[in-house]
């Protein structure tokens, strides 16, 4: 199971060696991998239909809760199928939408992690783990839609993408650490099959909205849906696999997950089924305003997922049938569809289906693949699709009363999809024959195996329906919570409101794509009225806002004036440690008086240079007088008998000195650059520095919570670190994380100090 | 900075830096029974290489070292991340101690450990540190001049 969840991510690192060997070709070779993995997957279905869900365990950070843990039910299963199964057409159509370009090996190694880090989140049963996936995909999603990128628009469009989803997965780590705790498990079958009382927690509300936010911006849901249209950016191949079959469809997948343990509360319901409704019929309208074929599908995808996350909402038995075999229909036509739209503009050269005209001659595969597909997007018989809206209609209707919105938005819904359907399937092929950029022919044979294929499920799932009910739906109704043996589709279910519904969107709808060509201007024009109010316009005024703020606060803390951060440190430093201080514990004065004359010595010859350090206006008498309280600070340390920090102290201040001695040349003539009431400041400032200084060690050595642990490593040092030296034996055994780190810190420092020294000589002689 | 043209501190430094060097390994060895240890053993250990530059020069001192003073860093912390290795070949928890005990002729035993591995990775990282450093600042200084 690790393997099938890593395999990606491994194939991924060799796919440029592979692009280079296998040449055209490599999108087959490629397909390979998803092809064996779909096999897996439904290998485990009999096992999953039979015995129900099933957890496989890899540790990882065991004592953090943190496991690469798998849990594998209809629900999981099922999207794992999806996302293999579609993949491996995606892989093999990619090989020839994107054939010859010069970035090829880059794209199949993006595409590839994707899928990997898709069905990680999916098969996911830990939280982390799922978070973890969740936001690899929205990273590899980024690097997708700019893959273009030296067009600014997708590379602003990729941004966007990314800005969304991740300020959405921000909220959603904070909702899932949440629902972590007050379940008492960081695993998904644990938080299932928690006694805690999730929905009654203070938490609860909170916890809700912030899931809610992190798949709402994952699954384009009003009002973050701006996003996925813009996503259009990339390669038609990406659109198909990441914006309409299975990256969008990751919000619904966790909000389908957490729904046996969240359905009840009322706030899920009402948001889900309510922002669902919204988004549908959103979508929907806002898809026949357009003329770009993928900007019409991107539309109607918003306009699934809107319906999915209503059918969870409403959680009713119908409603998850509905949910589950309306995902299953999606996946398959949407994917054909998006195909088709990339067939189209790759062989035409345009995106406008407004543009194009009687292509079926030229292209009769693409066209029945186009025209299957179409019908399963519309919802007519006897395809998948249908029974999908069919059984949406239904689960509309049976909603409880005060969801009375739902069934309008539906039937608007429905019209607008329909419409949609038509526009995609009938204008570019249908009618006059129109002059397109390119000269059109039928598409190659790893282009045409995707739409092909998937179309031709839709229609083999819609008329031999057990199919899908025994292999899909039941096993994820029965995750979802709903009760298996009661899942029946059908195609006919005699006269009911759900057909009549059907009619008269189906009339309405054929009415619009009559006059549609005169019509989608003024819808148009509509939708840009409205948009200049919408969301995303909020997006740009939010964008604008961050840089603006960033930047007033870069010309304030970052003014590039040495003794300013010096100042802002300093004060910051005394501000928070001194308030602490005196506020947790008090001051204590009591100062200890050296007890022999040899240290008082000492001191006084530390705070005498000191003055003369401050006073002096020769630099190097101000560096030796510094040197001296070094040095008189190693007599200390000897004092005390740690006869190992003295010769470090020794040593660190010959260095320092010599240092600051080759520095010291460089530097220009002593002057006076700051006014008088500067230099007070500065005083002032410093010797509150000193001040916090001495009463924190005065506190540090009054106050002791606990034993020191010194004594601790006396006694262990010989018996446990074979070394009579303690300083050492705490450097390098006890300690020796610590100190690891220190010596990068340290090779680090000293790199930047090189590399500013370089900087500065090439500064001189360019 | 070029190099000082006194007579007294050449000579001597030729005494000097071998040495300074040779007490740097000792303490490097006896750190860890004794005051000592890779960091103080490195800083002597530089101590001696500059108190060298400062008497013929960065050239002189480039052609003593022979290889640069950048590669002592990353060898130090290469070794240093190499002293993990051996734990976990053993299957213990990341940087587990390990002793072996080497017979020495005349019947004496030297101890020979990781932690020790460890503090040669020290050692050679504040010996590289210090001298990118002090090269660097003494060769720009060379340009300006």
């Amino acid at each position: 199971m690790l393997l099938a969840v890593l395999s990606g991510f491994i194939l991924a690192l060799f796919a440029p060696l592979i692009c280079r060997a296998a040449g055209d070709r490599c999108g087959w070779v490629f397909a390979l991998l998803p092809a064996t993995l779909f096999v897996y997957f439904a290998g485990l279905l009999p096992d999953v239909m039979a015995s129900g869900a099933q957890v496989v365990r890899y540790p990882w950070f065991p004592a953090m809760e943190i496991n690469l843990d798998f849990l594998i039910d209809g629900l999981s299963l099922m999207f794992a199928l999806l996302i293999s199964g579609i993949g491996t057409f995606i892989l093999i159509y990619a090989g020839g939408y994107l054939k010859g370009h010069p970035y090829l090996g880059r794209f199949y190694v993006v595409m590839l992690s994707f899928m990997a880090s898709m069905l990680g989140l999916v098969l996911s049963d830990n939280l982390v783990t799922l978070f973890v996936f969740w936001e690899l995909t929205s990273i590899t999603s980024y690097l997708l839609i700019g893959f273009d990128h030296e067009d600014v628009k997708a590379r602003a469009s990729a941004l966007q993408g990314l800005f969304v989803t991740v300020a959405g997965g921000l909220a959603l780590m904070a909702g899932l650490i949440m629902l972590g705790t007050v379940a008492g498990s960081y695993s998904l079958s644990g938080v299932l099959a928690s006694d805690a009382d999730l929905i009654g927690h203070e938490w609860a509300v909170p916890m809700l909205l912030c899931i809610l936010a992190g798949a709402f911006t994952k699954s384009a849901q009003v009002p973050f849906h701006f996003w996925l249209p813009n996503a259009m950016a990339a390669p038609t191949p990406v659109s198909a696999f990441l914006h309409s079959a299975t990256m969008v469809k990751a919000g619904v997948y966790l909000l389908a997950r957490l729904n046996p343990a969240l359905g009840e509360a009322e706030l899920w319901t009402l948001l889900l089924s309510l922002f669902g409704g919204l988004t549908m019929f959103t979508g929907a309208f806002m898809a026949i305003t357009h003329t770009g074929a993928k900007k019409v599908l991107a539309y109607s995808t918003i306009m699934a997922l809107g319906t999915l996350v209503m059918l969870i909402g409403i959680g009713t038995h119908y409603a998850l049938v509905a949910f589950a075999t309306f995902l299953v229909a999606h996946s398959l036509y949407k994917g054909a569809l998006f195909m088709v739209a990339g067939i189209l503009d790759h062989e035409t050269g345009t995106k406008d289906v407004a543009q194009m005209g009687g292509l079926a001659s030229l292209m009769p595969v693409t066209t029945v693949a186009a025209a299957v597909a179409a019908l399963s997007l519309a919802g007519l018989p006897p395809l998948l699709g249908f029974v999908g809206k069919e059984l949406m209609f239904e689960a509309v209707l049976d909603a409880p009363a005060w969801q009375m919105l739902l069934p309008v938005l539906a039937v608007g819904a429905g019209i607008g999809v329909m419409v949609a359907a038509g526009i995609i399937a009938i204008k570019p092929f249908y009618g006059e024959r129109q002059e397109t950029p390119k000269h059109p022919h039928e598409a190659p044979v790893s282009m045409l195996a995707g739409p092909v294929v998937l179309a031709g499920l839709s229609l083999l799932f819609g008329v031999a329906l057990f199919i899908p009910e025994q292999t899909l739906v039941a096993p994820v109704v029965a995750s979802l919570g709903g009760t298996a043996e009661k899942v029946h589709l059908a195609l006919w279910h005699g006269i009911n409101m759900p057909l009549i519904l059907s009619l008269a969107c189906l009339v309405v709808a054929a009415v619009i794509l009559r006059y549609w060509s005169r019509l989608q201007p003024q819808l148009d024009a509509l939708r840009e009225g409205v948009g200049r109010f919408g969301p995303e316009a909020g997006y740009f005024r939010i964008m604008e806002w961050l840089t603006r703020i960033a930047t007033w606060q870069t010309r304030v803390l970052q003014n590039g004036t040495m003794g300013n951060y010096m100042i802002t440190l300093a004060l910051t430093t005394v501000g928070v440690t001194g308030f602490t201080l005196i506020t947790q514990y008090g001051v204590p004065l009591r100062l200890p008086v050296p007890d022999s004359g040899f240290a008082a010595g000492i001191a006084l010859l530390m705070i005498v240079s000191a003055f003369f350090a401050t006073g002096t206006i020769s630099r190097l008498g101000s560096v030796a007088a510094m040197s001296i309280v070094g040095f008189a600070v190693a007599l200390i340390f000897i004092l005390f008998s740690a006869p190992d920090l003295g010769i470090t102290q020794i040593l660190v201040e010959t260095l320092t000195v010599i240092l600051l001695v080759l520095v010291l040349f460089r530097l220009p003539g002593f002057t006076r650059m700051s006014s008088p009431l500067e230099r007070w400041r500065d005083i002032i400032v410093a010797v509150l520095v000193g001040a916090l200084m001495t009463v924190l060690i005065l506190a540090a050595t009054e106050v002791q919570f606990f034993e020191p642990i010194s004594a601790e490593h006396v006694a262990r040092s010989v018996p446990d670190g074979h070394g009579r030296n303690i300083v050492n034996v705490i450097l390098v055994d006890f300690r020796a994380l610590d100190t690891l780190g220190e010596i990068f810190v340290l090779a680090l420092a000293a790199v930047g100090v090189y590399s500013m020294i370089r900087l500065k000589a090439e500064d001189q002689t360019a | 900075m070029r190099e000082a043209n006194t007579l007294i501190l050449r000579t001597a430094a030729l005494v000097l830096v071998p040495m300074q060097l040779l007490f740097s390994v000792f303490l490097l060895l006896r750190g860890h029974d004794e005051p000592g240890g890779g960091f103080i053993a490195g800083l002597v250990a530089s101590g001696a290489v500059v108190l060298f530059l400062f008497s013929y020069g960065v050239s002189a001192t480039r052609e003593l070292l022979r290889v640069d003073p950048r590669d002592f860093l990353g060898i130090g912390l290469l070794i240093g991340l190499a002293s993990i290795l051996p734990s976990l070949v053993l299957g213990q928890p990341a940087m587990t101690a390990q002793w072996w005990q080497i017979p020495l002729p005349g019947g004496g035993y030297y101890k020979f450990s990781t932690p020790l591995i460890f503090d040669v990775g020290v050692y050679l990282t504040v010996i590289g540190s210090i001298l990118t450093m002090v090269v660097g600042l003494s060769e720009s200084e060379e340009s300006d001049a």
